[in-house]
């Protein structure tokens, strides 16, 4: 087919034009100007429905958001986040290096335990937990594999709802985050194990300081994704009535039927716990990211002074001319 | 010893290397078949062979990355992975093992620095790790090996901010940090853009001459010609032939060997 073998024909220059003369018309792009007025009415059209409805009861809002009984709740919620993301990170972090061990009987022991806790429901985990005196009506320790105890203590003593809470959103956090960091562990080059085994670093040395921090950068923003979903997660232990966030502004909303403003007192509370947690991962994230570009990409303030700076520096032309 | 003689003073003493009898196969297909080897201390060998040939596995097993099936690989009349007791040989502890490795020293075909550490805290990571040195003086080693092998200045960059040439000068400083008894450079400039190339074998000619023993995978036939007090060659896991560069480069007596020299000069 000779026809597509043709080069396309373009205007060639008029003779003696010297196109550095000409003046440039820019592409309009028409589709876009459109589109973004769209997007600029939805939003205006949703920030006036917000401050015009009454029925969202700013007023009730503003007396709540700082109530001593949201503030505990929120305290309760940043513990359990701290304390399971701690726990659950630890533990996916040895869970991970087992599923990564020679020994199949590490590797099967820790796929079953990422298995079955993947596998169960938060909300159902935390409730078995909670409910674990009506299978085990006391725990003791004895002689393995007899009921000879040297110490026993009542289940329901042992396992209030606060550590029906740690253990379930811990075992759940483990099994999340060891998939995770193992995926990290095996993005890093094998060259760089065989480097560092080559040097005779000891493997503790090689997973602290060579391996660890190379998976960092892909282990991270997977792990801020999960913290997030774990503060918003400790949401599910209300079931069990931990006054944590969630649960206290049910209870208030229960007692005077304002459920919508109470609702909206929780959102901005996460909302606002999020967007801490995602500035902290932008610069975590950078810390980790030294060495893989020759510069670093400027962080949000340097890029705002840089644009002052150069505001300034246009309003400084301006006068003086 | 202080990180200044470390630097300035006469190179680590060389090691004697004795590969007997090795055979290593990976699923069924023999890599290495019955190799035998003696590199005296001090001596710069080569290795060539085509491609697959077994040379880098050879190279491995020296170190013990690789484990060999059969026969075995001492380094000053010590085994690297295992230990002699009575009548029996005793699989060494990875401690021990990662000991006995640091005598080894190796520079790999793609530098595999590390890439979250700036070049001096690549060469100074295992001689700290390992407590061999203090941090001060291993920066003080590190500094005067940077500007050994023509780097001084770049002490504070990121691998990712040199060009390749200067990231595998870099890995040979690393390598010599912990003082090695035999250097294994494995294919050390098949990675670098052809102008690059010189200037990490001027390195390596300038450690040929410290009388570290050296042994290296390469494709340059001139610079084994020049540098090699020995030349090996092998092919599907077997040594077909070795002697002197003018021996072997230029009076090749295996079919093979002719062939293979045909093909790359």
């Amino acid at each position: 087919m000779t026809t597509l073998l043709t080069p396309p024909v373009i205007d060639a220059r008029e003779p003696g034009t010297d196109f550095g003369a000409l003046e440039v018309v820019k592409t309009r792009h028409w589709l876009r100007w459109i589109l973004s007025a769209v997007a600029v009415f939805i939003v205006l059209q949703l920030l006036w429905s917000v401050v015009t409805t009454p029925t969202y009861k700013w007023d009730v809002f503003a007396k709540y958001f700082f109530a001593p009984a949201i503030l505990r709740g929120l305290g309760l919620t940043l513990l359990f986040t701290v304390v399971a993301g701690t726990i659950g990170f630890l533990a996916g972090g040895v869970l991970a290096l087992m599923r990564l061990s020679k020994s199949p009987l590490l590797n099967g022991f820790a796929w079953s335990f990422i298995w079955f806790f993947r596998s169960v429901p938060l909300m159902v985990q935390v409730l078995v937990w909670f409910n674990l005196g009506y299978l085990y009506p006391t725990i003791g320790l004895g002689i393995p594999f007899t009921t000879n105890y040297f110490v026993e203590a009542e289940t329901v003593v042992l396992i209030s709802a606060f550590a029906a809470a740690v253990l379930g959103l811990s075992l759940h956090q483990a099994a999340y985050s060891a998939e995770i960091i193992r995926g990290g562990i095996l993005s890093v080059d094998q060259g760089q194990l065989e480097a560092a085994a080559a040097l005779g670093l000891p493997r503790s040395v090689r997973i602290r300081r060579i391996i660890l921090p190379q998976a960092a950068r892909s282990i991270l923003p997977n792990a801020f994704n999960e913290i997030i979903g774990l503060l918003k997660g400790t949401s599910i232990i209300s079931v069990i009535a931990i006054g944590e966030l969630f649960y206290v502004a049910q209870v208030i909303y229960n007692r005077n039927h304002d459920v919508i403003p109470l609702l909206l007192v929780a959102v901005v509370w996460y909302a606002i716990l999020t967007t801490v947690l995602s500035i902290g991962q932008f610069y975590i994230e950078r810390h980790f990211a030294r060495g893989s570009a020759r510069v670093l990409p400027p962080t949000p303030i340097q890029r705002a002074r840089a644009w002052a700076r150069y505001q300034w520096s246009r309003l400084d032309e301006e006068v003086g001319r | 010893m202080t990180a200044a003689t470390l630097t300035h003073g006469p190179a680590s003493t060389a090691g004697l290397v004795e590969v007997r009898n090795v055979h290593k196969s990976y699923n069924g297909v023999e890599v290495l078949r019955d190799v035998s080897l003696t590199i005296e201390p001090g001596e710069v060998v080569t290795i060539l062979g085509p491609s697959g040939s077994g040379k880098s596995t050879l190279l491995r097993a020296i170190n013990h990355l690789e484990t060999v099936d059969r026969g075995w690989v001492a380094l000053d009349g010590a085994l690297i992975g295992y230990e002699q007791r009575g009548g029996k040989l005793y699989e060494l502890k990875e401690r021990e093992i990662l000991k006995r490795r640091t005598q080894v020293g190796v520079v790999f075909q793609n530098f595999n620095l590390f890439p979250h550490l700036t070049a001096l805290q690549n060469i100074i990571e295992a001689p700290v790790a390992l407590k061999r040195l203090s941090k001060a003086d291993a920066r003080e080693l590190a500094i005067g090996l940077l500007e050994r092998v023509g780097l001084g200045d770049k002490a504070d960059s990121y691998p990712r901010q040199l060009s390749g040439g200067q990231q595998q000068r870099v890995a040979i400083a690393r390598a010599l940090a912990l003082q090695p008894k035999v250097l294994l450079f494995d294919e050390p400039t098949s990675a670098l853009d052809p102008e690059l190339v010189g200037e990490v074998l001027d390195v390596i000619r300038d450690l040929s001459k410290l009388g570290t023993t050296l042994v290296i995978v390469t494709h340059e036939i001139g610079f084994a010609r020049e540098v090699s007090d020995r030349v090996v060659f092998i092919d599907r896991g077997v040594v077909l032939e070795t002697g002197t560069p003018a021996e072997v480069l230029s009076n090749p007596q295996h079919p093979r060997t002719r062939e293979f020299l045909a093909t790359v000069l």
